[in-house]
């Protein structure tokens, strides 16, 4: 059996191959749908149900899912879209990947409430280009859905149709922006779009469009059956129900954690089984790669929702619980952040296209012992330069660690500048993230 | 100039979107001939535009924008592997590291036997099971300690 924790309800009774649709109908599958329909609920009401859950937006930007929903045009002729993103490649984050290959129907089933709720027809499930065997898994799972008359034309015997696609990606971290998913559909390069208008105006092919993350949609079968209340009882107001965390990093058993929006930090690094080699907790990304760096004494007494993440000076972000002890060296660790994207900059906007390269180059002189005093104030600008200049929150993620990994840890910086080698080891050695106890030896 | 069984695949993916927007079956496509041709040239991504009814150099641009797409040759096992910082945490730099003292080579460059590439690869999404590989865009291997690198080195021939 797969432990996500005691408080699991999406990740609950799975063991890595009851994913099936029959499994699915017993764990209580399609029975939110079956009750909607059933029942000829309104889609307004549908929509106030989310609304009421507390439900907000599992890829990172924590935007209410109800809210969205809601933008949809009701009196629309034309056709209009539901999109997925399982495009899950924000550093730290693999939930998603998770729910489609463990339990992909749930995902299907709040896509059909989605569709459903939003009026639209047709849906894509756009899946991250490096997780084939997903890709793979989940056809069958639509496969299934529609011989059992789930999905395709008049669902269960109703004039509720809606058909569902899964869209393999092919590696670029930009697609994982909504907008940028939507040109990446339409066969182009995943450069995103400026907003306004949003998708829910001119979405996939100029139709109005919803696009969810996947755990997002996973947890409204869950709310339909239970009820928006019991949703948010879960959690804390603002901030309804449960989240799955990725823990990665330098604990004893890195993995996906489902618990209530609110828990401690603390509880949640105990289920990650605490420190690797019981080391002191240096600092904390709570986010996904671009979200703020946060020392790890204040993430100790901070916990895990939306609003306590931000007051501690980060993002909840995807839930990507990315953990470092006391051994590692934080101008290497940002030195990679940096390269993944000037790797990933899609190169349109001119802030992040020359921007990511200029700050990667400066972080990789400081960690190679080349630094110059003038290093830190010009990182400091370069980020500043970027951050809101550009059309999509790629350029704001990569100068978000940048901001904080210098204004954290500055003394690292500092000393790296100051006597060309890294504080964290001892004098004279090599350091790497990856083994610092072989850094530690040398 | 695709195999029927490659455009098969192909058309089953152009059956996903409307009508007029077979474009939308692009990456779909060239991932496909990719899998078929080992990599690809000019003329794989004409015929893909022919096929596809699009301009040759909007299919180029799909290409060259992607990175699991091969526009030159590579060898007949394309190793990734991540050294994003979670995957760092836990051994990701130690296993590419590994991999260029076994198989003699740096990352973007292929065996002498032209039996292997090793690229660095970015998030695959799968940072718990760090040190993370993917084999030939498909494959994915996790927890990847020496013993299984070298285990798995053995089996590609």
């Amino acid at each position: 059996m797969l432990d996500y924790g005691p408080d699991a309800i999406l990740m609950k009774g799975l063991d890595g191959s009851n994913w099936r649709l029959k499994d699915y109908e017993a764990r209580g599958g399609y029975d939110a749908l079956k009750k909607i329909l059933r029942e000829n609920i309104a889609p307004e009401a549908v929509i106030a149900e989310v609304k009421k859950s507390g439900l907000r937006g599992r890829g990172g930007a924590g935007f209410p899912a109800g809210l969205k929903w809601s933008f949809m045009p009701k009196q629309y002729a034309g056709a209009k879209y539901l999109v997925c993103n399982t495009d899950e490649g924000e550093p730290g984050t693999f939930k998603d990947r998770d729910i489609i290959r463990y339990n992909p129907h749930m995902l299907i089933e709040g896509m059909l409430i989605g569709a459903y709720a939003t009026g639209a027809g047709v849906g894509y499930n756009y899946i991250h280009g490096e997780i084939w065997a997903e890709y793979e898994l989940f056809e069958r799972a639509l496969d299934e859905a529609h011989a059992a008359g789930y999905l395709g034309k008049n669902i269960l015997g109703t004039d509720f149709s809606f058909e569902l696609h899964a869209f393999h990606g092919y590696g670029a971290y930009v697609c994982g922006e909504e907008t940028g998913l939507l040109e990446s559909v339409e066969g182009k390069k995943g450069q995103p779009r400026f907003k306004p208008p949003f998708p829910a105006s001119y979405g996939l092919y100029g139709k109005p469009t919803t696009i969810n993350n996947t755990e997002t949609f996973a947890a409204v079968p869950w709310i339909i059956n239970h009820g928006g209340d019991a949703f948010l009882a879960l959690g804390r107001p603002n901030n309804g129900g449960t989240k799955i965390f990725s823990v990665s990093g330098h604990v004893n058993r890195p993995g996906n954690y489902e618990v209530r929006l609110g828990t401690p930090f603390a509880k949640l690094l105990e289920m990650a089984g605490g420190m690797r080699g019981g080391k002191r907790i240096k600092a904390v990304i709570p986010g996904g790669s671009s979200a703020p760096v946060i020392p790890g004494e204040i993430m100790m007494q901070t916990d895990l929702d939306f609003d306590c993440v931000a007051k501690a000076g980060s993002m909840l972000g995807s839930g990507a619980v990315i953990v470092m002890d006391e051994t590692t060296c934080m101008v290497r660790a940002l030195e990679r952040l940096s390269y993944f994207y000037f790797e990933e900059s899609c190169g349109q906007c001119t802030p992040c296209r020359e921007g990511t390269g200029w700050m990667y180059r400066v972080v990789h002189r400081i960690e190679h012992g080349k630094g110059r005093q003038e290093d830190l104030d010009l990182l400091s600008n370069v980020a500043d330069n970027i951050a809101g200049r550009t059309i999509c929150a790629l350029g704001d993620a990569a100068a978000g660690p940048v901001k904080s990994f210098v204004k954290h840890f500055r003394e690292e910086f500092q000393y790296h500048i100051d006597h060309k080698r890294c504080m964290v080891n001892v004098p004279g050695g090599y350091f790497t993230v990856s083994n610092p106890s072989a850094g530690r030896a040398a | 100039m695709l195999s029927a069984e490659s455009l098969k695949r192909i058309d089953r993916e152009i059956a996903k979107f409307p009508a007029e927007q077979k474009q939308s079956a692009v990456i779909a496509a060239l991932a496909i001939a990719q899998d078929e041709k080992g990599w690809l040239a000019t003329e794989t991504m004409d015929f893909v535009a022919q096929y596809l009814g699009m301009a040759p150099i909007a299919v180029y641009e799909v290409a060259s924008f992607y990175n699991m797409y091969d526009l030159a040759p590579v060898g007949r096992h394309k190793l990734t592997v991540c050294t994003n910082l979670p995957c760092a945490l836990s051994g990701g730099v130690d296993a590419a590291e590994h991999l260029k003292q076994c198989l003699g080579v740096g990352f973007n460059e292929t065996t002498a036997d032209g039996r292997v590439t090793l690229k660095q690869g970015e998030c695959m999404g799968a940072c718990g099971d760090a040190p993370v590989l993917l084999v030939n865009n498909k494959r994915m291997c996790g927890s990847m300690s020496n013993d299984k690198l070298d285990k798995l080195l053995a089996e590609l021939k």
